[in-house]
């Protein structure tokens, strides 16, 4: 039973998925759906069968697989996974039935005009989703640079498609307009995550020619690598170390995104439909802050703290700059990516605080912010199509004629503005002391973001759902059953994240530590302040 | 002492001219040694020629409707026979233990020969399929076309050319040409000496020019191009003999082997020359029109202006099969000079060859921002992955000679598939090759523009297509052999080029099909068999490359 390849099967089951969907004839879609959705919800079944046989506080990686890949390249494929990286999974998994659910119907528009026997549109869109899962799980098992590499970039192939392809009819006016903005976001969305990628192509070979030259075989391997460090073999140097560490960072900084390269992220998430938003922001960009966490913190320790107070201040700029312009936007889901970018700047923040209570509530922001904008943008999603407008002004008074989606979405914003009792309030609240601790300053401003976050969410629900029934609402229908699966479980899974966090912190806690003693910072001790110390003479 | 240094770097072509001074005294049976020739060595360029020569006795003989039965299976079993000596060859041995040069000197038959040669050859055979595709275009007059001219002496419009049509006559010449073609590009690579490479040079190009004008569409494109082509093409060939007239001047020799000898000093100048001071003049400048040669034939910059017109302009079966075929061949011939010749020279070079690098990649990826036409878009695209190569050879490590050999022929079958699917894309013009006429492709044939899709991902050097096991092959080569700035720039107009790429695949999939637009050609089975193994080859190079990287390791080492 140990030699169960567990992790490639999770990762193969929804590749399987794909495929299979993909081949489902055009006439029987729903079928189809129905296939994607049972295949995603395997591929969540044995997320938790890892999350079971994983022992946290075990040993470092688990699971593990390893067999030779590519021989003349170093390359092996190797799997294995720490605490983070099973939550990660578990989030994953988790949120692509909820995706699929939200954009049951996301293709149907699609289907109207049919070009020839062969257009299958729906059975894209599914194949796509269950693509993007397969690659985004296998990004976090692998424990080969070059193979997370590999799937880092694939995984911009479908998501190109589901940007470009499956676009939301609500923005622009014409049709043609519509095309237009959906094509250039996809594309925007496609050459910057390209550009971080081929650049981190020049920090991998980089990373290779290092380990050739010093173990003799180049290497990709995260073990073998963090063990050749240990053992004193391998020493990069400092140069070195600090430029494979920019191509990396560039790269995971793109996909994050990280202030000043978070532009495409606009665009994409307002042109994509809610569930594909959602995917992007929820599920594909996390693999950008996991990698900072497992390849730049593990692999260049020195390098990662020579960049920590640029990152620092790029996060913080991110914080502040992602909350004021959502403040100001007009468009839902574009103010819903700038709210992201924000809180993906707490993430980066808690990371490179480096402190625990700091990285831990990094990498459990990470879930509660893919539960939470999951809840957020995919009720803010049906009212969208209800409408047909993404505008704000077009909407008002939607409490009165819609009161589950209008309760619905209250819960998805408190937790967006890190309301306590709700997730994202711990982990909010843990990454501010983490840097409280070690940038007293640094803390301070980030926690006057929350205030903006409350100005920009609370505003946003006024504007659109109190007041008076504005014109085009009045018919406006509530939510149907299967957009309250979707809702009512995302809400429950706030509430207990918030109330009890304990079960997802026990698999971070452990890999945190590890990722702390990778590079040599321990906490900063309490410190009693002068007027206390005078007190205690 | 003459005689000694001339018999020991005799070759082929000297033999006469090096033994007649000071051997009065020896009878005239040793000035005219019998050539010795390895038959066995050289099969795979004998029986592609041999097959050759059959073809153009098939045109003779044979009566008209037979002739295109006749020729493609000739081609193809010819090809294949070829093939499977130059396999047979390499299970010897002589890509590895037995390499040697054949010949006196005139060929080598080593793993990199081989490995080009078997990579010719199957680009060949998949070529050869596209050239007999015949359901593409409308029959004309009842009789199925292909894409080459009725007959291509007639004068485009004339009454001459309606004639042929209307009798429904095809030129089934093109089989011969593309074997002759295919045989000087099998010696290219493996000419071990500097007349041995001009020869091969002339026998693949004279051919490729006459295919360039036989286009059925667009005869005056196409003949504009076989011009532009053969006059730009004849040039360079100048300059490649007038450099192989200035190493010999500074040598004394052609041989490869010989002209390193006094390149390292191993072997002493000519008496005559000894004493001049202008032998490093001789060398440098005759080694430099020669690499310029080589460098025309594989489009780098700044000798690609040919490049562009004649993609568009040739047949697009031809352009693919040159696009493909030249490029391997060429590129081989170019490693071998380099890396056997004027590794002695390598200081002054390799900056040379770096600038060149730098200048292809990024021209190639910037200029081919502008393009509208699918086939000027794949010729500049051609470019830039000429500059991608370039890093790679630029490396001068075996591991740089093995990256070498497997970008040639990941990409070859890339490039091979993707002019054939321009074929298929129709309207009544012919092929539509304007890209504003590819919009929408992907709804109105989901398929082919998702094969499409797939080439151009592998050009773009996505992970998991052929294209990027490629790209990174070359670029660790080069980053090993300190190349990194070249590495850096590389990536970057990488990105530059996935631009142009990532548009085509907007204009396909992501607008709105315009009414009147291109429709997409059944084909028969051997284009689509084409275009299957291509995306085969795409994909199983992209997904498990190593089987092809060991072949290609064990096929690093020139033979001496």
């Amino acid at each position: 039973m140990s030699s169960f390849p567990l992790l490639t099967v999770t990762a193969v089951v929804p590749a399987v998925g794909a495929i299979a969907t993909a081949a489902v004839p055009a006439a029987r879609r729903t079928a189809a759906k129905w296939l994607a959705l049972a295949f995603s919800l395997a591929t969540l079944v044995l997320a938790g069968v890892i999350a079971a046989r994983f022992t946290p506080g075990g040993a470092r990686y688990q699971l593990s697989e390893s067999h030779a890949w590519i021989a003349d390249f170093g390359v092996r494929y190797e799997l294995g996974v720490d605490g983070i990286a099973v939550v990660l999974i578990g989030l994953t998994a988790l949120l692509v039935p909820f995706v699929m659910l939200a954009g049951w119907h996301d293709a149907d528009v699609l289907e109207e005009h049919r070009p020839n026997r062969n257009w299958r549109p729906t059975q894209g869109f599914f194949a796509l989703i269950l693509l993007v899962e397969a690659m985004v799980v296998i990004a976090f098992e692998s424990t080969d640079v070059f193979l997370f590499y590999i799937f880092f970039e694939a995984m911009l192939i479908p998501m190109y498609f589901l940007i470009g392809g499956f676009g939301d009819r609500a923005g622009a006016h014409s049709e043609d307009e519509q095309a237009k903005q959906r094509s250039y976001a996809a594309v925007k969305f496609l050459l910057y995550n390209l550009l971080g990628g081929l650049i981190m192509l020049a920090a991998v070979i980089g990373l290779y020619v290092v380990t050739a030259h010093q173990l003799g075989h180049g290497t990709f391997s995260l073990p073998q690598i963090l063990q050749a460090r240990a053992a004193g073999q391998l020493h990069m140097s400092t140069t070195a170390e600090r430029w494979i560490f920019l191509g990396f960072f560039f790269a995971f900084a793109v996909k994050a995104p990280l202030w000043p390269l978070h532009t495409w992220l606009p665009n994409a998430m307002g042109e994509a439909t809610a569930p594909v938003a959602v995917l992007i922001t929820a599920v594909v960009d996390k693999v950008g802050t996991f990698a900072m966490l497992r390849y730049c913190l593990q692999l260049f320790p020195n390098a990662s703290n020579w960049a920590t107070p640029v990152i620092l201040v790029l996060s913080l700029i991110s914080i502040v700059y992602g909350a004021l312009l959502a403040v100001g936007q007009r468009d839902i889901k574009r103010l819903v990516a700038y709210a992201s970018i924000s809180h993906f700047g707490f993430i980066i923040l808690g990371i490179f605080a480096m402190t625990s209570q700091g990285q831990s509530g990094a990498a459990l922001y990470m879930v509660n912010h893919g539960v939470s904008t999951a809840a957020w943008l995919l009720v803010a999603g049906f009212l969208i199509s209800r409408r047909g407008s993404r505008l704000i002004t077009d909407f008002g008074g939607v409490q009165k004629v819609a009161p589950l989606l209008a309760g619905t979405f209250l819960v998805g914003s408190l937790a967006i503005l890190s309301l306590p009792g709700l997730g994202p309030f711990v982990s909010e609240f843990l990454v501010l002391v983490g840097t409280f601790t070690r940038y007293p300053v640094l803390g301070v401003i980030a926690t006057f973001a929350i205030v903006l976050a409350a100005l920009y969410v609370l505003v946003l629900y006024q504007r659109t759902m109190t007041g008076p029934v504005k014109a085009g609402i009045e018919s406006m229908k509530d939510l149907r059953l299967r957009e309250l699966v979707v809702a009512g479980p995302l809400i429950a899974l706030l509430i207990f994240l918030g109330v009890y966090p304990k079960p997802v912190t026990n698999y971070i806690n452990p890999a945190v530590k590890d990722t702390l003693s990778d590079v040599h910072k321990t906490d900063p001790a309490p410190q009693i302040n002068a007027v206390a110390k005078e007190t205690a003479k | 002492m003459t005689t000694a240094t001339a018999a020991s770097i005799h070759s082929l072509w000297t033999t006469l001219a090096d033994s007649t001074p000071g051997a009065a005294g020896a009878s005239t049976s040793t000035l005219f040694p019998a050539p010795k020739i390895e038959y066995a060595q050289l099969s795979p360029v004998l029986i592609v020629f041999g097959v050759a020569i059959l073809g153009v006795l098939v045109e003779a003989f044979l009566p008209r409707r037979t002739r295109y039965t006749a020729q493609l299976g000739l081609s193809v079993v010819g090809l294949a026979a070829a093939f499977a000596a130059v396999v047979a060859l390499a299970a010897d041995g002589y890509a590895s233990t037995k390499s040697h040069i054949a010949a006196m000197g005139a060929v080598a038959v080593d793993g990199p020969a081989l490995f080009l040669q078997g990579t010719i050859l199957l680009v060949a055979l998949v070529a050869a399929f596209t050239f007999a595709e015949r359901r593409l275009d409308p029959a004309a007059h009842g009789s199925r076309v292909d894409s080459f001219a009725a007959q291509g002496s007639a004068v485009p419009g004339s009454d001459q050319e309606k004639a042929a049509v209307k009798a429904g006559f095809t030129t089934t010449e093109v089989f011969p040409l593309l074997l002759f073609a295919v045989g000087g590009m099998l010696v290219f690579p493996a000419a071990n000496d500097l007349l041995t490479l001009f020869v091969s040079l002339e026998v693949f190009s004279l051919p490729l020019y006459l295919l360039c004008a036989l286009a059925r569409r667009h005869r005056l494109m196409s003949q504009e191009s076989a011009v532009k082509y053969f006059l730009l093409g004849a040039f360079s060939s100048a300059v490649l003999l007038f450099g192989v007239a200035l190493l010999y001047g500074y040598a004394g020799t052609v041989s490869y082997g010989g002209i390193a000898d006094v390149v390292n000093g191993s072997a002493k100048l000519t008496p005559a020359l000894a004493n001049s001071t202008a032998t490093d003049a001789l060398l440098l400048i005759g080694g430099a029109m020669v690499v310029v040669g080589l460098l025309f034939k594989v489009a780098a910059v700044p000798f690609h202006m040919w490049t562009p017109d004649v993609y568009q302009g040739a047949p697009t079966p031809v352009t693919g099969f040159m696009a493909a075929a030249t490029k391997v061949a060429a590129f081989g011939a170019l490693l071998r000079l380099l890396y056997v010749v004027l590794p002695g020279l390598r200081w002054d070079w390799r900056p040379v060859m770096w600038g060149v690098a730098i200048l292809t990649m990024v021209i190639g990826a910037i200029v081919a921002v502008t393009q509208t036409d699918v086939k000027r878009l794949l010729a500049y695209s051609s470019i830039a992955h000429a500059g991608f190569i370039l890093a790679g050879v630029v490396a001068v490590s075996p591991d740089g000679v093995s990256s070498v050999l497997f970008y040639l022929g990941a990409y070859s079958f890339v490039t091979l598939g993707a002019f054939a699917v321009v074929t298929l894309v129709r309207d009544a013009g012919g092929e539509a090759t304007h890209l504003s006429r590819w919009a929408g492709l992907g709804r109105r044939s989901p398929l082919v523009a998702a094969v499409f899709a797939v080439y151009l991902l592998a050009f773009a050097g996505i992970p998991l297509t052929s294209g990027f096991a490629g790209k990174f092959a070359v670029f660790k080569a080069a980053a090993e052999g300190g190349a990194l700035p070249l590495v850096i720039i590389g990536v970057i107009s990488s990105a530059i080029a996935a631009f142009f790429y990532i548009r085509v695949i907007v204009l396909m999939f992501f607008s709105e099909p315009r009414p009147g637009g291109p429709s997409v050609a059944i084909p028969s089975p051997l284009t689509s068999g084409a275009i299957g193994l291509g995306v085969a080859v795409t994909l199983v190079l992209g997904v498990a490359p190593q089987y092809f990287l060991d072949l290609a390791s064990k096929a690093d080492v020139f033979v001496r």
